[in-house]
């Protein structure tokens, strides 16, 4: 695995200028993704931030071939994109050792609402390519709606909190459990802040010959309202609570990549984050034990899977 | 070697597609051009095309996977028909802005609701602007020529072409069709030569970036002009392949139109039914005449106009309804057209355009029968003789 200090002397591939917002954790999945991936590649995005924030007319902040055509469809276009290369390939247009890896990143509402079909197609039929999710829980780039990737008791836009209503009442859908359900070669959670084990992933996700997907948990700023230079901290403390823990399936086999020394409470994380503020409220602390309850349920459940001691 | 086919008209196209080969096809089934996609999988399994074959999960992605496969720089073809392109608009108006090359047959369906599989024009006249060129043939062999030709347009004039067929009509019929060798097939569409493909790793490229409203307006223009361009694009190829197969097509065909006095514009496959109408009246000493309308994007507009001018009354046949509570969308389009071009000069125009009348008809594939047509060339003499008509809208064929 490169060290900080390799990684730190590639060539960026996403040149800054962009216009993210400062803190902002896609911009980090994406520079982290790109630094680690083995060359040459080519990059599709899904409709979302990180894709309207890097490519403003005449402008790009994209140092590869890059391409987005839609919200709900980036996978379906990276399948095109590939078959296209194994096609050229294989009639000798394109040089069989041209050996191009294909990335496309995808924020949750492109990944776990309106783009889940054209990802889960793409992964069945196969393509090599890997998919990542930045995941910041929300519909960010039309203002904070939810998605199905928001947490219980989170605010958004969509779920606002009410005179009757505390946020969102639903849970978050598992979707990397989805993917595993794929049976693609490789699938992870990686979170924004631990680059250690985020680029290990992208490695060994890319040396995959198939589909794998990486659900990184991605803080936003202004959706999570949260301090801009707390990203990585956030990110950290969100494995931790093992609100978001850090494993991977690889072939099939679980693993966790990363056992917090000491598992936090999630009101550690909830307290940094506005969306969660009204929970801390007077008549809610049934909905707040119901969080963590729900994270120790989940949290066991993989310890046993990845074929770890229960705590 | 160039041999005659008894085969039916999916069967024709899915041949032509075999012919031009594609680097990439991306389909989903949906009756009635579930065949195209059937067959060419079997070319695909049997090795005869080097073509990657991708049997993705929704028509929304064949169309998002065919973007990406032609902005890759690889010749890329879809098929589909109702339901399947109603589920691409969205990436229909993606492929053209992107100005991708794509062919695409398209079988006619009707849309839902109710659902109904047979033939009418609704789905491809509901995507009529979107940005792609369409033909609509009125046999199997003309749709089995257009799509070769069509492969030239596209790559041309950088505007992805939609093909249609009449479902069942001519996708399940068997007709003989002339077919071309491999050899003479490619010879004649040629190497694909994309000027910017994506996995040109050398010279990065970024497809699909944001326009604000300072540029968007200049690449809508663009568009709009390629569009403008296109006509005679279509005309050229259709000369060279005449040349090359002795045979061809025009933006439209005349039949019959001379010396007509009244005339019947109509798409598709309606247009043999209409012939021996008008070969029936003309029996009679009726002067009557037929325009095929088969390039409906771009929509020749100048050209129609001088070849119905000197009619007295034309009827528009439609086989799909605009809902505007007007017209259908072809009638719309030739009276505008009409309104707005004309042989005559502006002074001498008046009273003298053709009066008009629409006939919607064949909706979810109700038959439509050489007496019918006979019937609507009574309605136009009697309005070119100066009887007043209660309606410009008229149905055929339907219990009221
Ligand atoms: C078909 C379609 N529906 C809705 C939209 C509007 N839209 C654009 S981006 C977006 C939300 C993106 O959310 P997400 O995928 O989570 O990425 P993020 O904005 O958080 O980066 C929506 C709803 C769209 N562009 N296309």
């Amino acid at each position: 695995m490169p060290s900080l200090k390799e990684l730190s002397k590639e060539k960026e591939s996403l040149s800054g200028g962009h216009r993210l917002c400062a803190g902002c954790g896609a911009s980090i999945v994406a520079r982290q993704v790109l630094l680690t991936a083995p060359k040459p590649l080519v990059v599709t995005c899904a409709t979302g931030c990180l894709e309207v924030a890097t490519t403003i007319f005449p402008y790009t902040a994209w140092e590869m071939p890059w391409m987005h055509s839609a919200f709900e469809n980036a996978a379906a276009t990276c399948s095109g994109i590939e078959s296209a290369y194994q096609s050229l390939k294989k009639q000798g247009t394109l040089p069989v050792d041209a050996n191009i890896n294909f990335i496309t990143f995808g924020g949750d509402g492109g990944t776990y609402d309106i783009g889940l079909q054209s990802l889960s197609g793409a992964m069945e039929r196969g393509h090599k390519m890997l998919y990542v999710c930045y995941n910041n829980q929300a519909y960010m780039n039309t203002g904070i709606q939810r998605s199905s990737a928001t947490p219980k008791g989170g605010f958004t836009t969509t779920s606002p909190v009410g005179k009757v209503k505390p946020g969102k009442e639903q849970s978050r859908k598992d979707l990397t459990e989805i993917m595993v359900a794929h049976n693609i070669p490789y699938v992870a959670q990686a979170v924004v802040g631990d680059w250690r084990d985020l680029t290990t992933k992208v490695q060994k996700a890319l040396s995959k010959d198939g589909p794998s997907f990486i659900n990184v948990l991605t803080p936003c700023r202004l959706g999570w309202g949260c301090a801009p230079e707390k990203t990585l901290d956030i990110g950290r403390l969100a494995a931790d609570t093992c609100f978001w823990p850090l494993y991977e399936v690889e072939e099939g086999v679980y693993k966790l990549t990363h056992k917090p020394k000491e598992k936090k409470p999630i009101i550690k994380l909830l307290k940094l984050q506005d969306r969660f503020k009204h929970l801390f409220k007077k008549g809610n602390e049934a909905l707040l034990a119901e969080i963590q309850e729900d994270i120790d349920k989940k949290w066991k459940k993989l310890l046993f899977l990845c074929g770890e001691k229960s705590e | 070697m160039r041999k005659k086919l008894a085969i039916t008209g999916n069967e024709a196209v899915a041949y032509a597609m075999k012919q031009i080969n594609p680097d990439v096809v991306a389909a989903y089934p949906i009756t009635p051009a579930t065949e195209i996609v059937q067959i060419f999988s079997q070319y695909v399994a049997d090795g005869e095309v080097n073509t990657e074959f991708v049997a993705v999960e929704s028509e929304h992605s064949a169309m998002s996977a065919t973007i990406g496969a032609s902005a890759a720089g690889s010749r890329a073809m879809t098929a589909t028909s109702s339901q399947g392109l109603a589920l691409m608009f969205e990436m229909l108006y993606i492929a053209s802005a992107l100005r991708l090359p794509i062919v695409m047959p398209e079988v006619n369906r009707s849309l839902s609701a109710p659902i109904n599989i047979h033939a009418d024009h609704s789905d491809t006249m509901g995507a009529r602007d979107c940005g792609w060129l369409q033909i609509y043939c009125e046999n199997s062999q003309e749709a089995y020529d257009s799509l070769i030709q069509a492969v030239r347009i596209a790559e041309e004039s950088l505007l992805p072409i939609m093909v249609t067929i009449d479902g069942f009509i001519i996708s399940h019929a068997m007709e003989a069709v002339d077919t071309f060798d491999n050899k003479e097939v490619q010879n004649f569409i040629g190497k694909y030569k994309p000027a910017h493909p994506l996995l040109d790793i050398k010279h990065p490229i970024t497809i699909g970036a944001i326009d604000f409203n300072d540029y968007y307006f200049e690449h809508k223009r663009s568009q709009i002009e390629a569009m403008n361009n296109v006509e005679p694009v279509i005309l050229k190829i259709n000369e060279e392949f005449k040349k090359s197969f002795g045979r061809g097509y025009g933006l439209f065909e005349e039949y019959m139109m001379q010396d007509a006095e009244t005339a019947i514009v109509v798409i598709g496959s309606t247009a043999g039914t209409a012939k021996v109408a008008v070969d029936n009246l003309r029996k009679q000493g009726k002067k009557v005449g037929l325009l095929r309308l088969r390039v409906f994007r771009p929509f020749p507009a100048e050209k129609l106009s001088k070849a119905l001018s000197h009619l007295k009354a034309v009827a528009v046949l439609d086989r799909s309804t605009g809902m505007n509570a007007y017209a259908g969308p072809v009638c719309t389009e030739v009276a505008s057209s009409l309104y707005t071009h004309s042989d005559l000069p502006a002074s001498q125009q008046a009273g003298k355009k053709p009066k008009i009348l629409n006939y919607i008809y064949g909706l979810g594939g109700r038959d439509i029968f050489v007496e019918d047509i006979q019937k609507v060339y009574v309605d136009l003499e009697n309005v070119a003789k100066g009887e007043k008509t209660e309606k410009l809208i008229n149905y055929i064929g339907v219990r009221e």
